[in-house]
């Protein structure tokens, strides 16, 4: 049952996935987006961490893509035309891929740990949202607070940024 | 029962979906969109190491988790930054496509 609903998830992510890099339209990549993010946080749900699955879907799936849709429709991008692809670097990006998913296959293979079947866990380790922030708060306290120091410093930049000139 | 080198597989190949992507396409947004797909592809591999590496104690190891949840502030603030330089550059430029924006000089 679990390893069905892994190949369903994966499957589904991956294809969706691939849609954003072979769709025409900057919108429909978007929403591929977005459908590929949530079957990526029912992938971490398969792997028990509802936390992060939940902040996936609230922060990709939700402020992301608002602020990508938003992007798309305020510079009114027309679709891509059709310029004449540059085949050298076609046959690059494929073979990168290529070499990529051989070295990652001969590495997976060669890896001690990989024939780990999923570990039960206790019934406490359900409630993942608590350990996680005790965690968080407790041993992970002073990155904490420098990510909401480099938040804030995001959101000034971006203020300057989008400000006129003159 | 799925294991490691399950995760681990679909992990690398999100990775070169993403990659590929920056690779080929010529699209700004589409660039950034691939990028936000390998760095979630490093956060599936990590919660994947998270929940397979209980050590004896039946519950996972969530320093993985904590890390996957600084990824995800780091890759939301970086997207805002990115999408307000291409909305400036936007302004300048009337393009978003990288074969015309390939010089620093406005």
């Amino acid at each position: 049952m679990r390893l069905l609903l892994f190949w369903l998830f994966s499957i589904l992510m991956l294809a969706f996935a691939f849609g954003i890099v072979t769709s025409r339209n900057t919108i429909i990549s978007a929403m591929n987006l977005v459908v590929s993010f949530i079957f990526l946080a029912c992938l971490f749900f398969t792997l028990d961490a509802f936390f992060i699955g939940i902040a996936q879907v609230l922060i990709y799936a939700g402020a992301v893509m608002v602020l990508f849709l938003f992007i798309v429709m305020l510079l009114f991008i027309k679709n891509e035309e059709q310029r004449s692809f540059n085949k050298t670097m076609l046959a690059t990006g494929i073979m990168t891929m290529i070499g990529f998913c051989l070295v990652l296959t001969a590495a997976v293979r060669t890896m001690p740990s990989r024939d780990i079947v999923v570990p039960t866990l206790l019934p406490s380790a359900a409630d993942d949202v608590t350990s996680v922030g005790l965690l968080l708060f407790l041993r992970y306290n002073l990155p904490f607070q420098v990510m909401g120091v480099l938040l804030l410093v995001a959101t000034l930049g971006i203020i300057l940024l989008s400000k006129d000139p003159e | 029962m799925p294991t490691l080198a399950h995760y681990l597989f679909v992990s690398g190949i999100l990775f070169a979906v993403g990659l590929i992507g920056v690779l080929l396409r010529r699209n700004l947004l589409i660039v950034f969109m691939c990028l936000e797909l390998m760095l979630s592809a490093a956060n599936l591999s990590l919660v994947a190491f998270s929940r397979f590496n209980i050590n004896g104690s039946e519950i996972p190891n969530y320093h993985g988790q904590i890390l996957v949840f600084f990824i995800i502030a780091v890759a939301a603030a970086e997207v805002a930054v990115g999408l307000a330089i291409l909305v400036a550059l936007f302004k300048v430029k009337q393009t978003v496509h990288v074969e015309d924006l390939d010089q620093m000089k406005l």
